[in-house]
Formats: C-alpha cells, structure tokens, sequence
C-alpha cells in the first residue's frame, strides 16, 4: 500500500489519488480479506457486511450533506437509540388496539421519521436561527436523547412484543431475489443522495455554503435555509436507519448506537468530504462506510491479531485511506 | 377519598414515629453508578426497593440513595452526603477503585461504616464490610456446565465482555473449568457486553466455522444478539448458548424449557440488596457483619428458575 506513487506526467491520466484513494483502499482490504480466509467473498458474509453498513451508511449519506454545508452532527447516534425506544414503546402502545399487521408497522416507521425530521429541524433550528456552534449543539442533543432512552428504558432494555418482532423481523432479513431490504434502502438512499448532490441546485448550494458562507450568501444562496434542510434531513436519514435497525433485535437501550456519529463522520471523511465543508462525495462517503465495516469483519474472520488491537487496526486504516487522498497535494 | 385519608394517615404516622425516634435516627448513604446498561438497571432497581423497604421496616433509620454517572459524580456525592447529612454508614459500589479510594478512606477516617460493594478499593482494610459477586465462580460454573452438557467434547466459540480485570478472572476460570473435558474453543472475541456488537461478531464466526457446537455468551445481553444472529443463518449445528448474569428474560426461556437457553449463572445485581440490608442490621442490632461476603455465581437450569425470576424488575 506505500508505493502509490502515480506517474503524472504518463500519456494516460489517471484519477487523481482523492478518487482513487478510497477505491484502493476498499480494493485492498477486499484483496486482503480473500486471501486470509475462503468464505470471506462468500454471499452469506457478503450480505451481513453490506445490510449491517446500512445502518451506518443511510447516515452517514445524511452527514454527507451537513459537512459539505458546513456542518456537523454529533447526535445520530444517541437520536438513533432514542428513536427506536421511541418507536418500540408507540408500536407496543398501540398493540392491544391495532393488533399486529401491516397498519402498526407503517404506525412504527411513521414516529420514526417524524421523530428523526423534527429532532434534526432542532438541532437544525438551534444552530442557524439561534448560531449556536454546530458542534456544541449536537453535543448537548447527543448527551439529551441518550439520557431520555435510559430513562424511557429505566435503565434496561425495551424490547418490541414478542409476537410483533417476529411480524416485522423481515424487514431486515427478508428482501427481494436474496438481497435483504436494509441493501435495497442503501442503495436507494445512496442513488438519490448522488443525484442531490452532484446533479441539483440544492447539492451546489450546500458546497458553496460550506465553502465560503459570506459569498454564498451574496451569491443569493439561502445558507440558512441549505444548512437547516440538510440537519432535517439527517434526522429522516437517522429515523429510516431506525426502521431498519429495530426488527434486528427488536430492542432499544442505552448501548444501542454507541459511537454511530463518529463512525458515519469517519466514513464521510474517508471518502473524500472535507471536514471543514465546501466538497461533498456521497459514492466516496459509501466507499468509507465499507471501508469501517470490512475491517471489522475482516478482523472477526481472521486470528491474525489480538482483538485488544482491533480499535489500533481501524484507527490506522483510517488514517491510511485519508494520507493516500493527500498524496496528490503532496506531490504537487 | 379513601386515597387522601390514607395519605394524611401515613404522614401523621412518619410524623409520630420521626418524632418518637427523632435523636436515635441513623442515616445510611448509598451511593451506587447509573443505570446505564442493563446490569446496572436492575442494581438501581434494587437498591431503591430495598431502601424503601427497610424505611418502613426501621423507623430509626434514614436513608439517602445517589446515583451518580461517572467517578467525579460519585466523588462529590459521598463528600455531600457526609457534609450535609453526616451519615453513620456508606453504602458504595464504586465506579472505578482508584479515584474512590481515598474519598470513601476519608468517611471511614471520620467513623462511620463503610460498606463496599461488587468492586474493591485500591487499599486493603477500609470497609468495614465487602459483598462481592464471585467472577471466578461465575466463569467456573458456567465451565463445569459447558462440561457437563457436552460429554463427549465439541467446538465452542466463546464471547467475552469489555476488556477489564472481571472478564480476564471470567474467562481464566471458564478456561480451567473446561480444561480437559475434550471442549475445543475455536475463537474468542469481545462482544463487550453488547447486543448489536455481539450480533456482529457471532455472523462472522458462522462465516468463519462451518460447525459450531455451543456458544458461551457469557452474559445475556450478548447472549440475545448471538441467538438472533444463528436464526437469521438458520444454522441448526449450534446445540446451546450459555449465556450469564440472570436477565429476567433469559431466565424465563429457561424455564420455559427454551432448548436454545437451557441455564444461566447468576451475578445478581440485587448484591446492592444485600449490602443495605446487612449495613442496617449491623447499625441497628448486635449482630456483628463485618467481613466480607461473597455471593456464589449460581447454576440456574428449568428447575430452579423460577425462583430467579423478578418480573417487576428492568433487567
């Protein structure tokens, strides 16, 4: 992975190393992973790995946009935790009159996007209407839900009815000609998320507002609105991951989604994003998203290292795929 | 209304008994972690029933319950409690050793009775009083199970919790127990008391081992993530899974004869319980309970586990 010296000056151009950076990356992992063991490219792992990044990957398509608009959102995990106790205890709630079926279903995933959409409008609301720094608001909302689901869990769990869990369990393992619905609802987030970033007004006004607010917002781009639309729409991002992640175990507590919001931050800045906003990559942020969730994999399937070592693993592959983007602005 | 008569009866007796006993009260501090995961819920739940329960039973004594959500918390309310309400005895579960070392050295210093509980401080001969649970147990019954169940050996994967000093004497003991009895591990890995970690890593070791035998969850909470991994696989080569610590719902597939869930080993975090009532019946009789007292980690099978079973409790 250290001779990634690219031949500037060949007849061919190459992509520059910020695009194919992660892709060699993944590439090599990818390498790695079959050669240790055989059934790492089987359908079976293939499939866990893909529908167990859904959760963080339909998120972090969602941070996506925050950082390019110049933002940041430290809460998706805690909101994450806080709207699926939420959404277990309406679905359970309304269980005696609804009785299982389709409509309390449809009732669960409703809470969860309007729980997400109006916990992101907060946070959205609080940042540009009030300008209070991005950073300092999702801390404190990250420390208000995770508290609100211990206290909704008393401490211990929630789990969804037995008989209503077993109903809706196929919405993450069950899908269309064997790929499972966490896939399907990626991949979906993933493709719109392309097109609004790269073929839409809205993706345009989100880069400038992150690029440089003041010309922005001479430039008749209404930054606040751009910076308030993308939080909202982080928090139904975070509300469809909920949907997809409740009838996994059908359980909520104070360690659901731990460290969620840095692994989608993480995975956003792999692929390409810059931290500070300006430049947004939804495909480089699924590459990041990957990227984390093969590692992890990767280590379960092998013996090759302590598993006390598995954070240092992680840690320096982070560190590697962003050092293989720079060494173009390095060279130059 | 019958409600408020019943009220205004209840104060008028606090009122009487607080007056008759009102130089002799004794005031008991508790001071134990939040409830941040499922074990430490069901501690909370505990200690609160308890202290409700010997307010009424002891009338000459007053209790002062904290829950505090990291070590500097935990500090400061031992330090209120002894400053605003100069407790005769302390009641504490500390959140780490070290930081709570000296702060809990300092309300033994001042005469009061220490009562410490589940974890130890990093000095020998403070408390007055130690009620631990037994991890060593806790691995070495959960082994000599394991043993048991599978007499003629088999590949086992085995998940460990949060890389700390409890799960090393867990997994050592376990180790020892199943030592020679033909049980070959063929992984270890730390689902860190976690249900979606645990989740995560039991998918990868069926990827990874074409057969597995049985799985030692070591604590319930992994226990229900490795269990909802193996149905989505709809692998049947696994016999059981052992899970550990006595989780309400657990103890019930047990005893509703689930063959997933055949036992469990208790670490129960009614321990609190037995640490508040032990410290009142040493402030309040003759009965002399200093020392330390170990609660023995217990094989729960689907004979006895109904007698493990708090509904009313959150873990």
């Amino acid at each position: 992975m250290t001779d990634t010296t690219i031949p500037q000056t060949g007849g061919l151009r190459l992509p520059s190393m910020s695009v194919l950076g992660p892709i060699i990356a993944l590439v090599v992992l990818l390498i790695i992973g079959a050669m240790l063991n055989s059934n790492f490219l089987s359908a079976a792992n293939i499939t866990n790995v893909l529908a167990r990044s859904a959760f963080i990957g339909i998120i972090a398509v969602g941070m996506t946009f925050v950082i390019t608009a110049g933002g940041l959102d430290l809460s998706v995990g805690s909101m994450a935790a806080f709207i699926a106790g939420l959404m277990i205890l309406v679905m359970n709630a309304a269980l005696p009159s609804m009785g299982i079926g389709i409509p309390i279903i449809l009732l669960g995933m409703l809470t969860a996007i309007v729980a997400g959409m109006l916990a992101g409008l907060l946070n959205g609301f609080l940042i540009t209407t009030l300008g209070i720094e991005a950073f300092i608001v999702t801390l404190g909302s990250m420390g208000i839900y995770r508290s609100l689901v211990t206290w909704l869990a008393d401490g211990g769990t929630l789990s969804l009815d037995f008989g209503l869990r077993s109903f809706y369990r196929p919405v993450y393992f069950d899908g269309i000609l064997g790929i499972s619905w966490p896939i399907i609802v990626f991949a979906v987030v993933v493709i719109i998320g392309e097109i609004i970033m790269s073929r839409t007004v809205y993706g345009r006004h989100c880069a400038a507002t992150g690029s440089n607010e003041h010309v922005a917002h001479y430039s008749n781009v209404n930054v606040r609105r751009t910076r308030l639309i993308s939080y909202a729409a982080l928090g139904i991002l975070v509300g469809i991951a909920t949907i997809m992640y409740v009838p996994r175990l059908g359980s909520a507590s104070a360690s659901t989604g731990v460290l969620w919001e840095l692994e989608a931050i993480a995975a956003v800045i792999i692929g390409g994003t810059v931290l500070k906003g300006g430049f947004g990559r939804v495909w480089g942020t699924v590459i990041g998203v990957l990227i984390l969730s093969l590692i992890g994999n990767i280590l379960n399937l092998t013996d090759f290292v302590s598993p006390y070592l598995n954070g240092a693993i992680q840690g320096v592959i982070i560190i590697l795929a962003v050092i293989l983007q720079r060494e173009r602005k390095a060279a130059s | 209304m019958r409600f408020t008569k019943a009220f205004i009866a209840t104060a008028l007796a606090a009122a009487v008994s607080t007056a008759a006993f009102a130089e002799e009260v004794k005031v008991i501090g508790v001071s134990i972690p939040a409830a941040t995961h499922g074990w430490a819920g069901g501690m909370n739940f505990h200690a609160a029933e308890t202290v409700k329960r010997l307010e009424e039973v002891y009338p000459g004594l007053d209790f002062v319950l904290a829950t505090a959500s990291d070590p500097g918390k935990q500090v400061n309310d031992i330090e209120d409690m002894v400053a605003t309400r100069n407790i005769d005895a302390l009641v504490v579960l500390p959140f780490e050793s070290d930081p709570l070392t000296p702060p809990v050295q300092a309300v033994a210093d001042s005469g009061a009775w220490v009562t410490v509980v589940d974890r130890g401080l990093s000095v020998a001969g403070i408390e007055d009083l130690y009620v631990a649970g037994d991890n060593t147990g806790f691995g070495s019954v959960s082994g000599d199970y394991m043993a048991s169940k599978m007499p003629d050996g088999g590949d086992i994967v085995v998940f460990r919790g949060i890389p700390t000093t409890i799960d090393n004497e867990r997994v050592d003991a376990f180790t020892a127990a199943i030592e020679g009895s033909g049980i070959n591990v063929l992984d270890m890995e730390h689902g860190n008391w976690n249900r979606d970690d645990s989740f995560t890593v039991m998918q990868d070791f069926l990827s990874k081992y074409p057969k597995i035998d049985a799985v030692w969850a070591s604590d319930d909470d992994m226990a229900i993530g490795v269990l909802a991994a193996i149905e989505a696989a709809g692998r049947a080569d696994i016999q059981f899974v052992l899970g550990g610590a006595g989780m309400k719902e657990m103890i019930k597939r047990t005893a509703d004869g689930d063959a997933m869930m055949p036992a469990n080993v208790t670490y129960p975090p009614s321990m609190i319980a037995t640490a508040i009532e032990l410290t009142a019946v040493g402030l309040t009789s003759n009965a002399p309970v200093s020392g330390s007292f170990v609660i023995g980690s217990v094989l729960v099978t689907q004979e006895n586990a109904m007698d493990f079973y708090y509904p009313d409790s959150p873990f």
